[in-house]
């Protein structure tokens, strides 16, 4: 499509809505003064303090257990489902099982998060650590599995069918050929899910109990409070991590395309 | 062997694959809501759970039918603060997806144009934000928007507003829509985007070639091609955001009504399980035809 000149515009516009609201936020976390109107010089010591702060470090410790345990199961559980539907032609229920898929993504999280809590009171279990890391799990896989799914469709099978007719058993040939193969997208949902954990303050809030406060619940019940720059400091740090993760990702995904790219490139020369 | 082509994971492991996360979504996705519909029809009660059990074992079928009751259901019809929730958030959505449209189509359709060595990197930066949380994103507002927050600095500064004056948007529904609007931003463009880049120019070309007007050619040809993109973006952003509690939490006046907040007030403030209960099932039922057409939309994707 033609370009017009005011594209540029358009973009640097939206990408200024976007971004300059999480950088002042970022600056902020770096000002002397505890007004966040004032700029009070460059300091640190909001970073200290929240060092020091106890109960935001076990929600912060907390918080990265979840997000790992719950993104860990939500990925095979994810990757499971996205065989089922791209591979399963049929199967009783499927129209079901596809509809459970996809509704969590767009479900109001409030609605989620009361229904999961009424089913962990009507089975007598204690609210904490691992009511919350379930629900967390139960989105994270429909997420994984809408990543997977898509890398599937879009798959060669003839290398698989090939390992199949040199007799490689289905299990193995899943995890020999299938599975390295949709390696980037299974990362890729992983790493989604662990963000999505990370975030969730709703579904966290309904299903958690005592003991297990997450860093959002820590950060909202502050927030309600009023600004401060202490929430800014971890605010930043969240957004560091989050930014260096993804655009690591981001990297190694490409240098991987290179080398499948040249590997294929090299295969296909050799065969010539 | 075309059976074991088509399934490679053939033998016990084959079924294993299905099962697994099926029983796991039948347990902690379809069967809260069983949960949510039956605890709904129960009574209020001081107790732990502050309900009273509607079914009290699988025996008691026959007591459970005499038993239901509407009353929370006739409670919210009566109460016209609950229906007003319900009409305000769902007025609330439509605006935002309307604003969300009008600001994500532009920056899609920029980006659909652009050279295609950009476009991941664009991409990247639309998805980026994304990543950081929700609740970060709606805190940042908050110190921008105060009344003594940073565009009161700035409009002073540029002399937009007197020494003494101050922008009263902080918890007004201009707010909400703000919040709203930059948090859900990524999730309209990415769906436009991706409908936009897929169309063939060379339709564009032909349009042009033929003398229609570049204006025309838009709503001719380059809309309706985005239609899906379009319906995508826009459920994926109206369904949530009927619900939505901390935007208009944290950023919403006492007169912003949305759904989300009293379903949270009435669960954690009022601790009115059985009623917080019914207010999910209805708002379930409202949203139930848009999350219909996503679920098609995204199979015909597919």
């Amino acid at each position: 499509m033609k370009s017009s000149r005011f594209d540029p515009v358009i973009l640097t516009l939206g990408f200024a809505f976007l971004y300059i609201p999480i950088i002042i936020l970022v600056i902020y976390s770096f000002n002397a003064s505890r007004l966040v109107t004032v700029w009070g010089g460059f300091s640190l010591q909001w970073y200290s303090a929240m060092w020091s702060n106890e109960g935001l470090m076990d929600a912060a410790w907390v918080t990265a257990r979840v997000a790992i345990l719950s993104a860990t199961i939500g990925t095979v559980l994810g990757t499971m489902a996205a065989l089922s539907l791209v591979r399963y032609a049929r199967f009783p229920g499927k129209t079901l099982f596809s509809g459970m898929i996809y509704a969590p993504l767009v479900m109001p999280e409030v609605i989620t998060g009361l229904s999961l809590l009424l089913l962990f009171v009507a089975l007598n279990v204690d609210r904490g650590f691992w009511t919350v890391t379930i629900a967390h799990t139960t989105f994270s896989m429909c997420y994984v599995a809408i990543v997977v799914q898509s890398r599937l469709l879009t798959f060669d099978r003839s290398l698989e069918e090939a390992a199949q007719d040199l007799g490689c058993p289905p299990v193995k040939t899943f995890f020999r050929i299938t599975l390295p193969l949709i390696m980037p997208a299974v990362v890729a949902g992983w790493m989604l899910a662990f963000t999505l954990s990370l975030d969730d303050l709703v579904i966290a809030s309904f299903t958690t109990g005592p003991g297990a406060t997450t860093l959002p619940i820590k950060i909202y019940s502050q927030v309600r409070l009023g600004v401060t720059p202490e929430i800014n400091a971890i605010c930043t740090i969240l957004i560091g991590l989050v930014t260096i993760g993804v655009i690591a990702a981001s990297i190694t995904s490409k240098r991987a395309e290179l080398r499948r790219i040249r590997d294929e490139h090299v295969a296909l020369r050799g065969a010539a | 062997m075309a059976e074991t082509a088509t399934n490679p994971n053939a033998g016990p492991a084959r079924w294993l694959v299905v099962a697994v996360p099926y029983i796991w979504l039948l347990l902690f996705f379809a069967a809260p809501f069983l949960i949510i519909l039956k605890i709904s029809l129960s009574d209020t009660a001081i107790a732990m759970p502050p309900y009273t059990p509607v079914l009290e074992g699988l025996g008691a079928l026959g007591d459970f039918v005499s038993q239901l009751d509407f009353e929370n259901y006739t409670f919210l019809m009566e109460d016209p603060l609950y229906i007003d929730s319900y009409l305000s958030s769902l007025r609330m959505a439509f605006i935002s997806t309307l604003l969300l449209l009008l600001i994500g189509y532009p920056m899609a359709l920029a980006m659909a144009r652009a050279p295609t060595g950009w476009r991941p990197t664009l991409v990247m930066m639309v998805i980026l934000p994304f990543w950081t949380s929700f609740l970060i994103r709606v805190y940042a507002w908050i110190g921008i928007l105060k009344p003594e927050g940073l565009l009161t600095v700035l409009l002073q500064a540029i002399g937009l507003l007197g020494p003494g004056e101050q922008v009263q948007i902080f918890r007004t529904d201009t707010a909400v829509f703000i919040g709203i609007v930059y948090s859900y931003l990524p999730f309209m463009v990415l769906p436009l985007y991706s409908a936009l880049e897929k169309m063939d120019a060379t339709l564009l070309e032909a349009a042009n070639d033929l003398g229609c007007p570049p204006l025309k050619a838009f709503w001719r040809i380059t809309f309706p091609l985005s239609l899906p993109g379009v319906i995508a973006g826009s459920m994926i952003c109206f369904i949530p955001i009927t619900g939505e509690f901390v935007i208009p939490d944290l950023l919403g006046g006492a007169e912003t009504l949305m759904i989300g907040k009293t379903l949270w007030t009435e669960f954690f403030g009022n601790r009115d399980w059985p009623l917080a209960s019914a207010v999910a099932v209805l708002l379930l039922l409202v949203l139930v035809i848009p999350i219909v057409i996503f679920q098609n939309q995204q199979q015909k994707v597919r």
